[in-house]
């Protein structure tokens, strides 16, 4: 490779990250100020993109090109505006990360709509007026717009500062950012200040959907994978920081631009594919930045928020709710018997279990230990994997397969673990999401091994268990093991140890826990269990992919732990089977089903922002008069 | 702990009972990734719908009517699997079908073989459906990735170019295709030589830095096996950066309504796909699938209507064969099915249950800002396939 084809693809890789500035930027302002995980913030950048192209196609004509392609821009703030005002200021004295799941719902309606409006096929936008053709550079040709990219993002980020630092609004969206009691304290109108933040972030998103519409198609999928890239930018400049993010945006498009530019590396008699890291190259690099630096690249220790909602203590259950619980597992034992004429309920019940017990792991972590996982599904997939394959490669029965399936999600949660609770909040958050992407990419590419892409096939169950019956009874009771197991160990000394860890790391230190200890064996544990409930959910289905450790699986369940109440211990357990069953029941009513389930969560959201069963439990102990209901 | 959980019982208790009709009508259950890929799957579901139409119009199947029954497997197999295991017991179908994702299909076709069920894979692309994963209970209608790929290599070795650059999605289907035409390509021509290889992450391409490191390769000719929003990056990028001039680009799929539309006025020229020219063909099949098309919706057919019209077809077809639509009976029926489709006459063969219809190899045209195929011919896929020695070593038997 020539120096100059190498200084090409570092332009290359500018521009791109130009554009992936625009994004993070919104998103960071908007984190820094409300502490919002903002999912829909990728629905509005694909917003921005498709009415860009409306905009530029039915009125360039009358106002030309750029003023129609930038009109997107604030018409976007002002849904931002709206989407702030209507539906997050309901809930933002919910407990943390519950507004998360207001904007997982956003992300499907907004889905949906956008297919409603536009249609499925994809829509590749005119080339811009003056800047369509490439400039020899080089010897190469080097497209014009790229270049104007290339600008735009540090005049943004100019911009950015000089409204952050040499305007009032400015001062009061940095205070808000470094301590934002002590701003309202002061007499700073929160609600405005939050608005205008989100409508500015939503703007950006956007105008940076608008500005690709001469590079790329608008496309349905635009949402999810914009999202991804810029939660990354943002952890890996440190939140909150608009210049962080700049550096970050720059560094992961310059690796990928490396990574393609290197193809394929030879050497040793080895040939290595260099250009494939680009699968999960922007995690790489956030796993390694977020250890070696646990605020990102200009992130600053936040300021421990002085009033984070302390939870009521965990209640052990009374008598009475002892024996409910008996009814119901006898019940749930009885259900092969009581749905004789209707197979499918086994069917689905073996679903809601396996899910309900993975909702329950993430709990663990999430809600006592106070640790949240975004990547939790890693462990998950490591239980269903590593059951497969020792069934289908090593030749072992099912069932001893089953039983060692936790022991490789223990493994995976124990090496990932040792790294994580060295960090905390959304950076640790964040360091789980980049291990279990790198657990993803590893299985989605070893294709020899786990099967790649396709996954693995011929996963059934012994004869014995084929019988879906049996395997539901064999479900019902890992699953109800696995729930009651973790809540004995809530209320051993262990459990203890870790709720206050939770609550005062420091008190915790100075009696003598080893925190560090105490949470590092709270993720192993929280890993095994959900590996049963993958090794369950393998032999279940008889074949697996690397699905079963993307994403999309560690957002249904956190999803469905917010939805149930993260302060309750049963509230995961009710949220997945309501979760898992709303969206068996909801996809076969309608074609538009994921506008209808979002529009079912946003409508439970506000309905019940302590989550389902947290609503239950403040209701029951207001009836009864108990003190510190509505721990809040 | 477990108190909410009593709402669960009653939640279960309302999951959708048994469907107590009588079972006149034939059932087919099809399960596919309606939300995830709706380029594809809205023609296709329409064409679905009009085959059916079609059938009932003229009396149904063996005297029986058919009914549609489709589900969303939201992209993914478990999910996949759940529906159809509601189908098979719930609502009783009579067969599976359907599939998108290879992933989804192959879990489908496990399924399959697993619940002895008759299961018609009827677009996913991936071989190993037919083949290493291939069982007695799962048949495919579409050309494979195999089958597509060796119609283009023909056409490839006669370009008489010595390096090639390949790009391709990374996951299996791109992988696939990329194997199976260098191993072809290296049969056809030995002195080939592969200079570069890019393999993005599917819908996430970064155009400028692939198209860059492709060209700095400079290879002769480029095998492309990129599709839908990648594939229009690579194009209008490849275009502004001169990366098509002087090259000969040969594209897997390309020539699909699906994929070559969205180009518009980008549509490159002298590309030689696989595809689709709804708007040429003059056979009376497909005329009168046109027009009937055209005719119900009012819009042209794309190739997910032709597979979606066609599976209903085949499998009405098998079931009139096995006079029922019991599965041991269909899976007899199925071997060596011959069908008429919009495409022309085909069969299922015998030896792997994939049927042999095929596909247009053309070269693409920008027409006045659209993308159009020419000097197109129509390939039977019954010529693309290997040896049944080399058959019968993948598949198990």
């Amino acid at each position: 490779m020539t120096p100059s084809a190498v200084l090409v693809q570092l332009l290359n890789g500018l521009a791109s990250a130009s554009s992936l500035f625009f994004v993070a930027a919104g998103l960071s302002l908007i984190f820094g100020v409300t502490r919002i995980i903002n999912f829909a913030h990728g629905s509005f950048y694909m917003l921005g993109l498709y009415l860009a192209y409306s905009l530029v196609d039915r009125f360039s004509a009358h106002i030309g090109f750029w003023p129609a392609l930038l009109l997107a821009g604030p018409m976007l703030g002002l849904l931002g505006a709206l989407v702030e005002a209507l539906l997050l200021r309901r809930v933002y004295h919910a407990p943390e990360l519950l507004q998360l799941l207001a904007t997982f719902a956003l992300v499907l309606v907004i889905k949906d709509a956008t297919l409603w409006c536009w249609g499925a096929e994809d829509l590749l936008g005119p080339r811009a007026p003056g800047l369509g053709g490439a400039i020899d550079l080089l010897g190469r040709r080097f497209p014009a717009y790229d270049l104007l990219l290339i600008a735009l993002g540090p005049v943004l980020l100019g911009l950015l500062t000089l409204l952050l630092r040499r305007t009032r609004w400015g001062t009061l969206v940095r205070a808000a950012t470094q301590d934002r009691e002590m701003a309202g304290a002061l007499g700073v109108n929160q609600a405005w200040l939050f608005t205008s933040v989100f409508a500015l972030g939503t703007m950006l998103a956007g105008l940076g959907g608008a500005l690709q519409l001469p590079r790329e198609p608008a496309s349905l999928s635009l949402d999810l994978s914009s999202v991804g890239d810029a939660f990354v930018v943002v952890v890996v400049g440190g939140l909150g920081s608009v210049p962080g993010a700049f550096l970050a945006a720059l560094l992961i498009s310059e690796v990928k631009a490396l990574c393609v530019a290197l193809g394929t590396l030879h050497g040793f008699g080895l040939a290595l594919p260099v250009s494939k890291l680009t699968l999960v190259a922007e995690f790489l690099v956030m796993a390694v930045v977020l250890v070696a630096r646990p605020w990102g690249l200009m992130g600053k220790a936040p300021s421990s928020s002085r009033h984070r909602a302390l939870e009521a203590p965990l209640q052990p259950s009374g008598p009475g709710l002892r024996a409910s619980a008996v009814v119901v597992f006898l019940l749930l034992a009885s259900l092969p018997w009581l749905s004789a004429g209707a197979p499918y309920v086994t069917v689905l019940a073996v679903d809601l279990l396996v899910a309900a017990l993975f909702a329950a792991s993430l709990h663990f972590i999430m809600g006592p230990a106070g640790l949240h996982s975004f990547g939790h599904a890693a462990y998950f997939g490591l239980g269903a994997y590593g059951a497969a394959l020792l069934v289908l490669k090593a030749g072992w029965p099912m069932e001893a397969a089953l039983v060692a399936a936790p022991l490789a999600a223990a493994l995976g949660a124990m090496l990932l673990g040792w790294f994580a609770v060295r960090l905390s909040g959304v950076y640790l958050a964040m360091l789980t999401l980049a291990f279990a992407q790198i657990v993803w990419g590893i299985t989605f590419q070893w294709d020899g091994f786990t099967g790649g892409s396709n996954g693995l096939t011929g996963v059934w169950p012994a004869a014995w268990l084929a019988d879906k019956q049996v395997y539901f009874l064999l479900t019902l009771s890992a699953a109800a093991g696995g729930a009651w197991g973790l809540r004995r160990v809530l209320f051993s000394p262990f459990g203890y140890a870790m709720r206050a860890g939770r609550d005062s790391a420091l008190r915790c230190e100075a009696i003598g826990i080893n925190v560090l200890r105490v949470q590092w064996l709270a993720f192993v544990i929280a890993g095994g269990v959900a590996g049963i409930a993958g090794g369950l959910f393998a032999f279940s289905k008889g074949s697996i992919s690397p699905d079963v450790m993307g994403v999309g699986r560690s957002v249904d369940a956190l999803v469905m732990v917010l939805l149930g109440g993260v302060q309750t211990l049963s509230g995961p357990l009710v949220g997945a089977v309501v979760f898992t069953w709303l969206q068996d029941t909801v996809a076969r009513s309608t074609d538009y089903w994921r506008a209808l389930l979002g529009g079912v969560i946003l409508l439970l959201v506000l309905a019940f922002p302590m989550g389902m069963v947290g609503f239950l439990r403040d209701a029951v102990w207001q009836l009864r008069g108990r003190p510190g209901g509505g721990a809040r | 702990m477990l108190r909410p959980l009593h709402a669960t019982a009653v939640l279960l208790a309302l999951i959708a009972l048994p469907s107590a009709q009588a079972q006149v009508p034939i059932k087919i259950g099809e399960i596919n990734s309606y939300k995830v890929q709706p380029a594809f799957l809205e023609p296709y579901r329409k064409g679905m719908d009009l085959a059916v139409e079609e059938i009932n119009a003229a009396g149904g199947v063996n005297g029986r009517k058919v009914q549609l029954l489709t589900r969303d497997d939201n992209g993914n197999p478990g999910d996949a699997v759940r529906a159809a295991e509601e189908l098979i017991s719930n609502e009783r179908v009579d067969v599976l079908m359907g599939g998108f994702l290879s992933n989804i299909g192959l879990a489908l076709a496990d399924f399959a073989k697993q619940k002895k069920f008759f299961y018609l894979a009827s677009e996913p692309l991936t071989d190993k459906i037919v083949w290493g994963s291939g069982n007695r209970y799962t048949f495919r209608l579409r050309p494979s990735t195999y089958m597509q790929t060796a119609m283009l290599v023909p056409e490839a070795a006669k370009l008489k170019k010595k390096r090639w650059a390949v790009v391709y999605p990374n996951y299996e289907y791109g992988q696939s295709a990329v194997n199976t035409f260098r191993q072809l390509l290296k049969a056809a021509q030995p002195e080939v030589e592969f200079v570069a290889e890019q393999a993005p992450p599917l819908g996430k391409l970064d155009a400028g830095s692939v198209v860059q490191a492709l060209a700095d390769a400079k290879p002769d000719a480029i095998f492309n096996v990129l599709f839908g929003a990648d594939l229009a990056k690579f194009v209008r990028e490849g275009n502004t950066r001169g990366l098509f001039q002087g090259r000969e680009v040969v594209s897997l799929l390309t020539g699909e309504p699906e994929y070559l539309d969205p180009l518009k006025d980008e549509a490159p020229n002298g590309w030689i796909v696989t595809g689709y020219p709804w708007y040429g063909l003059q056979t009376p099949e497909h005329k009168a699938f046109l027009t009937a098309y055209q005719g119900r919706y009012k819009d042209y057919p794309r190739v997910g209507s032709v597979v979606g019209y066609t599976a209903i077809k085949a499998l009405a077809a098998g079931m009139i064969r096995a006079k029922g639509a019991e599965t041991e009976k269909l899976v007899a029926a199925f071997s060596g099915l011959e069908l008429m489709t919009p495409f022309g006459r085909a069969s299922f063969r015998v030896q792997d249950h994939q049927s042999t219809m095929g596909a247009f190899v053309g070269k693409t045209r920008n027409d006045n800002g659209r993308g159009i195929m020419v000097d197109y011919r129509y390939l039977d896929g019954a010529r693309f396939q290997p040896s049944d020695e080399d058959v019968s070593r993948l598949r198990p038997q």
